[in-house]
């Protein structure tokens, strides 16, 4: 066989990192990483800021730290769905009206044939909702934006619509302890819906293949495909899922009022995407912060509740609430 | 190899495809084509733009499904119906376009759909970093598994995509252009790693346009024209001109042989750059270039080449330094005052930064000269249509219609629209960053011939090539760059052959 003349291996590997000791290299990431761990630094620094203004209007009182958990859980279940969702550079606009729909038709189910019923319908209502975004998403290419904003009409007309706009009590004690106005012991059942969410997504993401397949979707969807991952498939069980998890954050709603109503979970979609954006997750995908999007929503919570304490009223609590989400939001980005 | 040994050995080809035919929409790419790569060897593929090199490899791949033919694997018939199929076959891709996550690291690409678990099924990315470790350790690289793909140069990510294909236990690797965005040092590290590899008994198919690469690194090599095989042989029994010859199926003129131009020194340079001072890579640049001079710009990579185009069209802010354009000094703030000020760069990455692919040719050509076509507050259609037609003219775009979209064409003639739409402006100096990396033989002689052109017309060109014959080929006077300043000014006649400007890029 001829062989080529010129000369090989002339060992000129290029390595201009490689001498750095490991330690430096991790310091380097970190110097280009430190974005993502903004929203950490943010959650601290706001709440020192609060503990000091507010000290005297109670905000540091174990009731209202739980207090401010028990209305952040329905927001911080959805974010974590919502982390999968936008890690794989999809969006889902319907989430809180997917929760108010939810709410009602769990309320009627459990009026008419006991818990059991209620859950599932309630559970239902995702898994219709899902199947059918993210089937139009993955299998017509209909951006998840347009559909989902379009669903979002739907599912508050459809919850309207069934109960001519009145709200739905629930009178079953089984149902309202189990969402959202239970205790165990000095733990509010909530916190313990919002740390199985968390715990759950975080490893998920973190730890398995699926989450894996979710990050290389959103990372760069030709070269994911390229890699043998269905990337139809995932998009679509992330749609789904995020749908059931909003059924599951209206159930927590209708436990919590003990009772469903239409206009529960409304405007939600907002802080759920704001929550996962401060996160530290990417809005184009790629990148998901289970835990960051915890504190995102935490954070919201917290300048709420402050907002509140401090005798805000609502109009100006919007104010204040937009101007600090954009600027963390503004600090997170990447160049 | 004798013809004995194969027949021998009926089956011991690594890879066998015969009778390969493949049609889209009815229009033939590959027509008969009988492809065989032996274990161990570095086979080249080579062929103008779309001769079917890319549609060959991807049949092998699993990309496309075959008309008609077969492919035997080990002397296997298989069917590859799908990427899977092919990698599970034991054939690995590097991409020309990469198949990597930027968000991911670098050992969680490696392993990508293939992680290796722990407990309760979940991921255990610390072994995936120590098997990168190893394996990056075996090819005689160092890159950190842990460092976030996205912020590693394109060199770490052809090596990434190459552990991954070894990862995945790859016995063939289809390499297409690998060396197309990696600087010498990087390229002949990546030489060397083919060796290594090859001696472990993996195949590996070289798409390349680079004929010194193929004479370098290739034990043979097939040539494809117009959808059919015209030649394989072993490397060291064709010529380049032979090759050439094959490639293009016509004798070529000498557009890639030097013509002595006339180049007027005395008078007033048309720019002049004074101790320019940018970021970490450049440092001191000084130079001048006379009117209608073709100024190649020679250096490694990360010697500072296209730092400083990118700080002469206002992209990087200086830190200190001037430039006078025809004796004036300039302002160089942003792009818009560096077009201003008579500046034009055509840039590396054509894609991403001088095209907007989903824009049909007319509109790409005119963005640039939008100011020029306004008509009150609208523009002039008509004269648009009229120019963008002179545009295609001059630059013999070939294109069924100027509102097809920019992502039809093939890569030479996407080059040369984005030539044409910085033509347009009418510039007073043109620098082109690597003005024919990626398109074929014939277009990069048009090419040359159009900067040709240009500088005739008296315009002050500056081009930056890691392909040193080109330069040679266009320029009338070298700069080499290193570490930031200017190491020669050279003249094109005192320059004798390739190997001179080698040696002074390289410092030795």
């Amino acid at each position: 066989m001829t062989r080529r003349t010129a000369s090989t291996g002339s060992a000129v590997a290029s390595k201009p990192d490689s001498l750095r000791p490991r330690w430096l290299q991790a310091l380097d990431r970190f110097r280009e990483d430190w974005r993502s761990y903004v929203i950490y630094i943010g959650f601290v620094l706001i709440f020192l800021l609060f503990a000091a203004l507010l000290h005297d209007d109670g905000f540091l009182s174990g009731t209202n730290l739980l207090n401010i958990f028990r209305q952040t859980a329905m927001i911080s279940v959805m974010a974590v769905a919502m982390t999968f969702v936008i890690a794989s550079a999809e969006i889902d606009l319907s989430v809180g009206s997917v929760a108010g729909l939810a709410s009602v038709v769990a309320a009627m189910a459990v009026t008419n044939g006991g818990v059991i019923a209620g859950i599932a319908a309630g559970l239902a209502v995702g898994l219709v909702v899902g199947v059918i975004n993210g089937g139009l998403v993955t299998m017509l290419n209909i951006p998840s934006f347009l559909v989902t904003l379009g669903m979002l009409g739907i599912a508050v007309g459809v919850a309207r619509w069934i109960t001519s706009s009145a709200p739905q009590p629930i009178l079953n004690d089984t149902f309202n302890t189990l969402f959202g106005s239970g205790d165990i012991g000095r733990v509010p059942g909530l916190l313990i819906w919002t740390a199985v969410a968390v715990v759950t997504g975080a490893v998920v993401m973190a730890k398995t293949s699926f989450g894996r397949r979710v990050l290389a979707t959103g990372g760069n969807p030709v070269a994911a495909r390229f890699t043998g991952i269905n990337t139809r498939r995932v998009k679509f069980t992330v749609m789904v899922v995020m749908s059931v998890t909003a059924s599951i954050a209206g159930m927590l709603y209708a436990g919590r009022l003990q009772s469903g109503r239409f206009q529960l979970g409304t405007g939600d979609e907002l802080s759920v995407i704001a929550a996962v954006i401060l996160g530290g997750t990417s809005l184009f995908g790629g990148s998901g912060k289970v835990v960051g999007s915890l504190f995102g929503a935490l954070l919201i919570g917290l300048i709420n509740n402050a907002l509140i304490l401090a005798g805000l009223d609502t109009s100006q609590q919007q104010i204040v609430r937009g101007v600090i989400i954009i600027i963390a939001v503004a600090l997170g980005r990447r160049k | 190899m004798s013809d004995e040994v194969d027949s021998t050995r009926a089956g011991g080809y690594a890879v066998e495809m015969r009778g390969i035919d493949k049609a889209f929409n009815g229009v033939a790419v590959l027509t008969d084509v009988d492809f065989e790569l032996r274990p161990g060897e570095t086979h080249a593929v080579v062929g103008e733009n779309g001769a079917g090199k890319s549609t060959l490899m991807k049949i092998l791949q699993g990309v496309h499904p075959l008309d008609a033919g077969e492919i035997l694997i080990d002397g296997t018939p298989v069917r590859l119906r799908s990427t899977q199929e092919a990698r599970a076959a034991g054939i690995g891709m590097v991409f020309q376009e990469f198949s990597l996550i930027p968000t991911l690291t670098v050992a969680k690409n490696i392993f990508l759909d293939h992680e290796p678990r722990g407990r309760f099924g979940l991921l255990d990315d610390r072994q995936s970093v120590r098997r990168s470790r190893e394996l990056f350790a075996e090819m005689g690289v160092d890159i950190d598994p842990n460092a976030l793909l996205g912020s590693l140069g394109t060199a770490y990510w052809q090596l990434t995509e190459i552990a991954k294909a070894l990862a995945q236990e790859a016995r063939v690797l289809i390499m297409d252009e690998p060396t197309a965005s990696l600087a010498k040092t990087e390229a002949d590290a990546l030489f060397a790693l083919i060796d290594r590899l090859e001696a472990r008994g993996i195949s590996i198919v070289y798409i390349s346009h680079r004929m010194e690469e193929i004479y370098r690194i290739a034990d043979r090599v097939t040539v494809l024209r117009d959808g059919r095989r015209v030649l394989t042989a072993p490397v060291a029994d064709v010529t380049p001109a032979q090759l050439v010859e094959h490639i293009v199926g016509r004798r070529l003129e000498g557009a890639l042989t030097w013509q002595a131009r006339a180049v007027d020194r005395t008078t007033a340079p048309l720019l002049e750059a004074r101790h320019l001072v940018a970021g970490p890579r450049v440092r001191d640049v000084s130079f001048t270039l006379a009117p209608g001079e073709i100024l190649g710009l020679a250096g490694l990579m990360g010697s500072g080449r296209t730092e400083l185009a990118r700080c002469l069209f206002g992209i990087d802010r200086l830190a200190s330094g001037e430039v006078l354009v025809r004796g004036r000094r300039v302002k160089l703030a942003n792009a818009h005052s560096a077009i201003t000020a008579g500046l034009a760069l055509i840039p590396e990455d054509r894609r991403a930064q001088g095209l907007v692919l989903d824009h049909s040719v007319r509109d790409n050509l005119l963005l640039p000269l939008l100011p020029r076509l306004r008509r009150g507050p609208l523009i002039d259609e008509r004269k648009g249509r009229r120019v963008a037609d002179e545009l295609i003219d001059k630059l013999q775009i070939r294109l069924a219609s100027p509102t097809r979209t920019v992502r039809l064409l093939s890569g030479g003639n996407q080059q040369k629209v984005v030539i044409a739409k910085w033509f347009a402006t009418e510039p007073t100096v043109l620098i082109m960053d690597e003005p024919t990396a990626g398109v074929d033989i014939g277009t990069k002689s048009e090419i040359i011939a159009m900067i040709r052109k240009t500088a005739d017309d008296g315009l002050g060109v500056i081009v930056i090539s890691s392909e040193l014959s080109e330069l040679l080929a266009i320029s009338d006077r070298v700069l080499v760059l290193r570490d930031g300043t200017v190491e020669r000014d050279i003249f094109r006649e005192d320059i004798s052959d390739e190997e001179t400007l080698q040696l002074a890029v390289q410092g030795v």
